[in-house]
């Protein structure tokens, strides 16, 4: 967000509207996800700046209204820098529960208009209205359609970029934000493209960036005119074919319906380090509790279970393991989980973070489980399920396992949460 | 030292060297002990402290004395020989075996420093040759292979007085076999755990005589290690048993079923085989019966997909079940009958197969019981 320069708006602005034939691709953006829902609790908060992110010294900002963004804060920054550069900004820890509700509600809108939706993450998605043109009219009468089920439905703001293909659709619902839509027509794209500076495009991080402002390329349209083969030899051949085509407007990748997750994972960057083996345990409950209840409600199992230790030297060590047979049980993914933390040799080692991920995921409705001989009907899996029932109706951290009941309003200094 | 003929003396190698460990713990395990006795027999022997083999040839002549070849080259040795008369002569550190116009020179190992052999335990009792192997590997099939679960790497073998009853599982099939025997003493009763691998090979083995002698030490409280050996027709082998409590299996085989399927094993096999060829590993085949017909699936929609339909005589409710389409294989080519009968009761109970008794209502020897795979919805 920080490096995206602002540019002038194009598109349906004034006048008529632009010709939207043959952008059957919608980038839908909520505006300001976590900050937005905060605010629907907190009316009083509209129009000031308000940062969602742990306060605590090693948090970092989650989500900025755009009150608070006109400081200079955006997310992914360090609170204390936020805190520092908008000193009088309202800070709200998360509330993640709320989050993932309204998300889920915001993907079914966008699944009732078509079925070709490929979620981003919790609060963005890309969708191919091409098939839906007959039923809901035209694309950009769709992104309208959008906006205003959404806003009615949640009472929260999205933006839309339409255009022909995913990354212009995407730069399309920056520039609209917030609140906003905009439409690049078909033959409008190069037009579109070419004032942007090159750190818009995709792929282009600081040190490409940094490489390309060498070679006097500052626009897009800079970019466009250098030989292709050029910018091959200066940045590598995937990277220079890759900006190459985008400068010209080509990304051939098609919308593709549920990204199937590779891993799901959490970590937890401790408020100060701990390197009590019973203190590390217990986080590793605690987020193989996390990692199972997302996996379940994914509809996932996967079989290997991985931890990430980190010294407070920053130092990382992964260690993974792979069951015998794919799980989304706590209980076992912890057990595993332990199992790599005892056979890493850091015991007694002062940590940093602890992460827990599950990999090699396959869709849970496709792993069948193998039954064992005296096995009880009911076991762990059916426990931890009526947990998730437990919870989805009276929220997270209503049944947990013992060994974490004591963690809050507890005197010992404690871990902080993520 | 003695002289025989090529064919007698490359089976009795060949047999001895089938338990020779492949990495020895010590250079001399790695051998094979020959020894000729004064009455004129050859003995052949291998061990590598688990499993004992030992072959007894006649001799038409031959000098007493004994000699340690590696064992493993002397099978080579044996099996390549033209078919002629074998003479084998020691001489100094040396074993000369010269079979018509071959001459091959072997070094010898200290016979010294060979472990002698564990007595073989008194004959418990006698079975039949064939009927023990089929037995043997029909239940072998269930053993577990993960060597982190010893305990149930074994077959159990239970004795009471006229019956033996095998079984073994790796927590997901169990099979069970029932067979009767003659035993030394009427009364006997007796239960050991014997590694299966070891078993099924020599079982195989032990058919070249009608008979199989069986010889049992429970170990028991004594502190000597528990033995099972075996005799037949001049070879005779021991195994050490494995420890543990083997799990209570005989709770565990469903007495009352909600619906029966009777197939014919063949064609039923055939198309497990067929359907399965697209399910992934870890991945069930479906089967769905109805009436008089079983639609067996494998495969998912967002991947390659199998269906046929067999006929099928069924009686009871209409059952969906899915199996890890190996198991039911290993199963169906265990139950050595041509009709296979399925019995349920519920999608995520045990199902058995069996072969069809010919004389209903008796009981089928031989049980595979066969845990599902639920399918999550």
């Amino acid at each position: 967000m920080s490096r995206k320069q602002q540019v002038p708006r194009l598109g349906p602005a004034g006048g008529r509207p632009a010709d939207d034939t043959g952008c059957h691709i919608l980038h839908v953006d909520m505006d300001a996800f976590f900050a937005s829902v905060e605010l629907l609790e907190r009316p009083e908060l509209k129009g000031r700046p308000v940062i969602i992110g742990s306060p605590g010294v090693r948090g970092v900002v989650l989500s900025a209204t755009y009150e608070a963004r006109a400081y200079g804060v955006h997310s992914a920054m360090p609170m204390t820098r936020a805190r520092r550069m908008c000193p009088h900004a309202v800070i709200i820890p998360p509330s993640h529960g709320k989050y993932g509700e309204i998300s889920k509600g915001v993907m079914e809108i966008f699944r009732s208009i078509t079925p070709e939706v490929e979620p981003l993450s919790t609060d963005e998605a890309f969708l191919d209205v091409g098939g839906a043109r007959r039923r809901l009219g035209s694309p950009a009468r769709i992104g309208a359609l959008i906006r205003a089920q959404v806003a009615e439905r949640f009472g929260i703001t999205c933006s839309v970029g339409v255009a022909s293909s995913k990354f212009v659709a995407k730069l399309a619902s920056g520039q609209a934000k917030p609140d906003g839509m905009l439409v690049v027509p078909a033959d409008g794209v190069v037009d579109f493209l070419h004032p942007l500076p090159v750190a818009a495009l995709w792929g282009v991080g600081e040190r490409t960036e940094e490489a390309l402002r060498r070679l006097g390329i500052k626009t897009v349209g800079d970019l466009a005119r250098i030989p292709p083969t050029t910018l091959q030899r200066e940045l590598g051949v995937a990277v220079g074919s890759h900006l190459a085509a985008l400068a010209w407007g080509r990304d051939e990748r098609p919308v593709t319906p549920h990204q199937p997750d590779k891993s799901i994972g959490a970590e937890e960057t401790f408020s100060y380090d701990v390197d009590d083996p019973e203190a590390i345990r217990r986080e590793l409950l605690r987020l193989s509790e996390r990692v199972a209840a997302r996996m379940r409600a994914a509809g996932h199992v996967g079989r290997t279970v991985s931890v990430k230790l980190r010294r407070s030297d920053f130092s990382t060590i992964n260690r993974s393991r792979t069951l015998r047979e794919p799980t989304d049980i706590a209980k076992e993914i912890y057990s595993a989980a332990c199992a790599l933390y005892e056979a890493a040799g850091l015991e007694r080692v002062r940590l940093r973070l602890v992460g827990v991920r599950v990999e090699n995921l396959v869709p849970a409705e496709h792993s069948a489980r193998q039954l064992a001989l005296g096995e009880r009907e009911a076991g762990w899996r059916e426990a931890e399920l009526a947990v998730d029932q437990a919870v989805r109706r009276f929220g997270a951290g209503i049944v947990r396992p013992a060994a974490l009941v004591r963690r809050e309003g507890d005197d010992e200094p404690r871990l902080g949460r993520g | 030292m003695f002289r025989v003929d090529r064919d007698v003396l490359a089976e009795a190698v060949a047999w001895t060297a089938r338990t020779l460990p492949v990495r020895p713990s010590v250079p001399v395990l790695a051998g094979m002990l020959l020894e000729v006795t004064d009455e004129q027999q050859l003995k052949l022997s291998g061990f590598d402290y688990e499993v004992s083999a030992q072959v007894t040839l006649d001799l038409q002549s031959g000098d007493a004395g004994k000699v340690l070849v590696s064992g493993k080259l002397l099978a080579e040795i044996t099996r390549a020989l033209p078919a002629q008369p074998v003479d084998f002569v020691v001489d100094g550190a040396k074993a000369v075996v010269t079979c018509g116009s071959a001459k091959f020179t072997l070094l010898t190992m200290p016979v010294e420093d060979y472990p002698s052999l564990p007595a073989m335990p008194p004959a418990t009792g006698v079975v039949g040759s064939d009927v023990w192997a089929s037995a043997v590997s029909q239940v072998a099939v269930a053993a577990g292979r993960d060597d982190t679960l010893p305990l149930l790497t074994g077959v159990r073998v239970e004795i009471e007085g006229e019956s033996v009853t095998l079984a073994a599982t790796d927590r997901y099939r169990l099979a069970v076999r029932e067979l009767s025997w003659q035993p030394e003493q009427p009364d006997i009763s007796a239960v050991a755990l014997v590694p299966a691998r070891t078993l099924a090979d020599t079982a195989k083995s032990l058919t070249t005589g009608a008979q199989v002698e069986i010889a049992l030490t429970s170990g028991g409280g004594g502190g000597g290690e528990g033995m099972i050996g075996f005799e037949s027709g001049g070879r005779r082998t021991t195994t050490r048993l494995l420890d543990g409590e083997f799990p209570k299996y005989r709770s565990l085989l469903p007495t009352e079923f909600s619906a029966r399927a009777d197939l014919a094993t063949g064609p039923f096999v055939e198309a497990v085989k067929r359907v399965s060829l697209v399910a992934e590993r870890n991945t069930p085949v479906r089967l769905s019966f109805r009436g008089g017909e079983v639609v067996l699936e494998a495969g998912s929609g967002d991947e390659a997909q199998a269906v046929e339909v067999l006929e099928t005589e069924f009686d009871g409710d209409a059952i969906d079940i899915a199996f890890n389409p190996g198991f039911l294989l290993d199963g169906l080519g265990a139950i050595d009958s041509d009709i296979a009968r399925l019995q349920f009761t519920t999608s995520t109970k045990p199902a058995i197969l069996t072969g069809k008794p010919a004389d209903e209502p008796a009981a089928t020897p031989y049980r595979y019981l066969i845990m599902p795979i639920r399918l999550s919805s």
